[in-house]
């Protein structure tokens, strides 16, 4: 069998087992399966710039919360109706990708990560600030009648779950589409050497914006998904926290793999699900994991398994 | 009050700002000035002294003022020492890699934050101020045979305030001394101004990092111990006082302690007269925003040398 081959019958395998899933597992663990898969949709759109494009931002709270404000606050105060507003989620989420884009490409390393950390904090003050709308740090929930898509009830725990899935199976088909891509791979050659690709002819600078652009607007569908399914949108999502979590989760699951996002997001939801339990200090796990993944582990878990199946996208 | 007295007071919290600031941004900047890292963690450092503080003055008897100067002794170097093992137990074995040694100091950030909550808890504490004494102080205004000297209601500073900002200079000049005039100032200047050199002539570069890691969160650490006695230490205190040291140490550029110096009087008195007459989040905003536009418009502020 090729190697393409190869990797599209196992991504699909991973797709209908998820799928099948949801006919065998108890509800509690459904309900976290489909948050685990929406925040992995998230985490994709941060590893398409991290893993793939190799620039580590600390700012993607912003264009998660873009997403899940964008498509919160005209269903809450135009009663706006849920496709258009998942619309309206997704062009918020392009457009701070493309202004922080614009600004923040201007720089590299060390500075382009407190650049993308400043404007995701002035972005979550700005949200505490116009607490009229937003109601700040409580949120504000939306109805389970507007949550009502082509007369199905996203409420209904199975339906979640299948949207949820139907979101995550859609981004990782993209994505896999997109690293694949002659494009993907000039993304690739910038992470490994941006002098050389530069003078190779290709427009980096272009490139980059581009990849800012389209990893924004992902990582909004997934604040979208997460605000439409779960009926809350709140300022604690657009706090520095959530900039920090998709870099965990990428660096846990494998940066600039496909698949990792999604296997770093379900192992440490379920690791910090289970530290709540027994304390409130629970972030103090996510800190552990950080450093030991620096020290010992930088490929991630789907990277050492890279290692052994050279052909994983 | 008038605007005159207000203005005043505006002005000596900016000034009691400023000193702390100060200190903590030196501390920052030392770091990434000799090892070129940033120190997310930075602002923890600055909460493990106010909390070390409040530990060490609950564990004392004494009085306040016994307890306070041991505090001044006890938590910056126990901070100090915190920092130097973390230097060597992580962000050696790393190589102090620009962009791993963020990610690691987030990690050290959420380590020193979440276990600070789970031994000291999560209320804010205070801290008695060794001595207080509030002074009043004079106003020109019209009194009843034309214009004099008054002594409007609230206009004041305390000793406590004073000496604050009497021992961020003595300690800023004490520093500035130590590494133009001792053996181990030099070490860290040769090394800052290029480690491979300082390295072929002998120089531990390896202790040179930790000492400077450990002198950076000390400074940190100082300026908590200052602080707790007008503000309570809390577990939380880190994330303010990073985002004004990353405002300070940016907009003053790096390298020189006279830039950084310089901006920190500018950052606490801008802070201190925004505070008193507009909305705080509004002014934070404002902040962070400057920060990144500095860095992308300058991007020497923060870079100091060639970009790696």
């Amino acid at each position: 069998m090729s190697r393409g081959a190869k990797a599209v019958l196992l991504h699909a395998a991973l797709l209908a087992g998820l799928l099948a899933l949801n006919w065998v597992l108890p509800d509690y663990h459904r309900g976290n399966l489909a948050r685990v898969m929406v925040l992995a949709v998230y985490a994709m759109g941060y590893n398409l710039l991290f893993g793939y494009t190799g620039l580590l931002s600390l700012g993607h709270a912003l264009f998660f919360a873009a997403g899940m404000y964008g498509l919160a606050l005209p269903m809450h105060h135009l009663g706006l109706g849920l496709v258009p507003a998942f619309g309206a989620a997704l062009l918020a989420g392009a457009a701070c990708g493309l202004a922080v884009g614009l600004l923040a490409l201007r720089t590299t390393g060390v500075a382009f990560m407190i650049v993308t950390l400043m404007f995701a904090q002035a972005g979550y003050l700005a949200i505490l600030i116009a607490g009229a709308w937003t109601r700040g740090d409580e949120g504000f929930t939306i109805p389970a009648a507007a949550r009502q898509v082509l007369g199905l009830d996203l409420t209904e725990p199975g339906v979640r779950y299948l949207a949820a899935w139907a979101l995550f199976a859609a981004v990782l088909a993209i994505l896999f589409r997109l690293v694949r891509h002659p494009a993907g791979r000039v993304l690739v050659a910038i992470r490994e050497n941006e002098e050389r690709a530069r003078l190779l002819g290709y427009d980096t600078h272009a490139m980059k914006l581009l990849a800012t652009v389209l990893s924004a607007t992902v990582a909004a569908a997934g604040g979208a998904a997460h605000a439409a399914l779960f009926g809350y949108a709140g300022a604690s999502f657009a706090a520095v926290q959530y900039s920090i979590l998709p870099l965990l989760w990428v660096l846990l699951g494998g940066a600039g793999t496909l698949v990792g996002p999604f296997v770093g997001t379900l192992f440490m939801f379920y690791l910090i699900d289970w530290a709540a339990d027994v304390t409130p200090a629970y972030m103090l796990l996510a800190g552990l994991a950080l450093i030991l993944l620096t020290l010992f582990l930088p490929q991630g878990i789907m990277g050492l398994v890279r290692g052994r199946l050279r052909w994983l996208p | 009050m008038q605007f005159g007295p207000h203005l005043v007071l505006a002005l000596i919290e900016g000034a009691v700002l400023s000193a702390v600031l100060a200190l903590m941004a030196s501390g920052l900047s030392l770091v990434f000035g000799v090892m070129r890292v940033v120190n997310v963690a930075h602002g923890e450092f600055f909460m493990l002294g106010a909390v070390t503080a409040w530990f060490v003055a609950a564990g004392t008897g004494g009085g306040p003022a016994i307890a306070f100067a041991a505090a001044l002794v006890v938590a910056p170097l126990a901070v100090g020492t915190l920092a130097a093992l973390a230097d060597g137990l992580v962000l050696k074995r790393i190589a102090y890699d620009p962009e791993r040694t963020i990610v690691a100091t987030i990690g050290l950030l959420y380590i020193l934050q979440q276990a600070t909550l789970m031994t000291f808890g999560p209320a804010a504490r205070p801290v008695e101020p060794p001595f207080n004494r509030r002074i009043a102080l004079p106003w020109i205004g019209q009194t009843d045979e034309g214009w004099g000297l008054i002594w409007p209601w609230g206009l004041s500073v305390t000793t406590y305030k004073l000496f604050v900002i009497a021992a961020a200079v003595v300690v800023l000049v004490l520093l500035r001394r130590g590494l133009g005039r001792t053996r181990a100032g030099l070490l860290m200047r040769a090394t800052q101004i290029d480690r491979e050199t300082a390295l072929a002539f002998g120089i531990p570069v390896g202790r040179v990092y930790a000492l400077t890691f450990g002198l950076g969160a000390g400074l940190a650490a100082l300026a908590g111990v200052l602080v707790v006695p007008l503000q309570q230490a809390h577990y939380l205190m880190g994330g303010d006082a990073l985002l004004l040291s990353f405002i300070t140490v940016i907009i003053g550029g790096l390298g020189s302690l006279g830039g950084t110096l310089a901006a920190a009087v500018l950052i606490g008195m801008s802070e201190g007269i925004i505070s008193v007459f507009f909305s705080p989040t509004l002014a934070k905003i404002a902040a962070t925003l400057l920060v990144a536009f500095v860095l992308v418009f300058r991007p020497q502020g923060l870079s100091g040398g060639p970009p790696r």
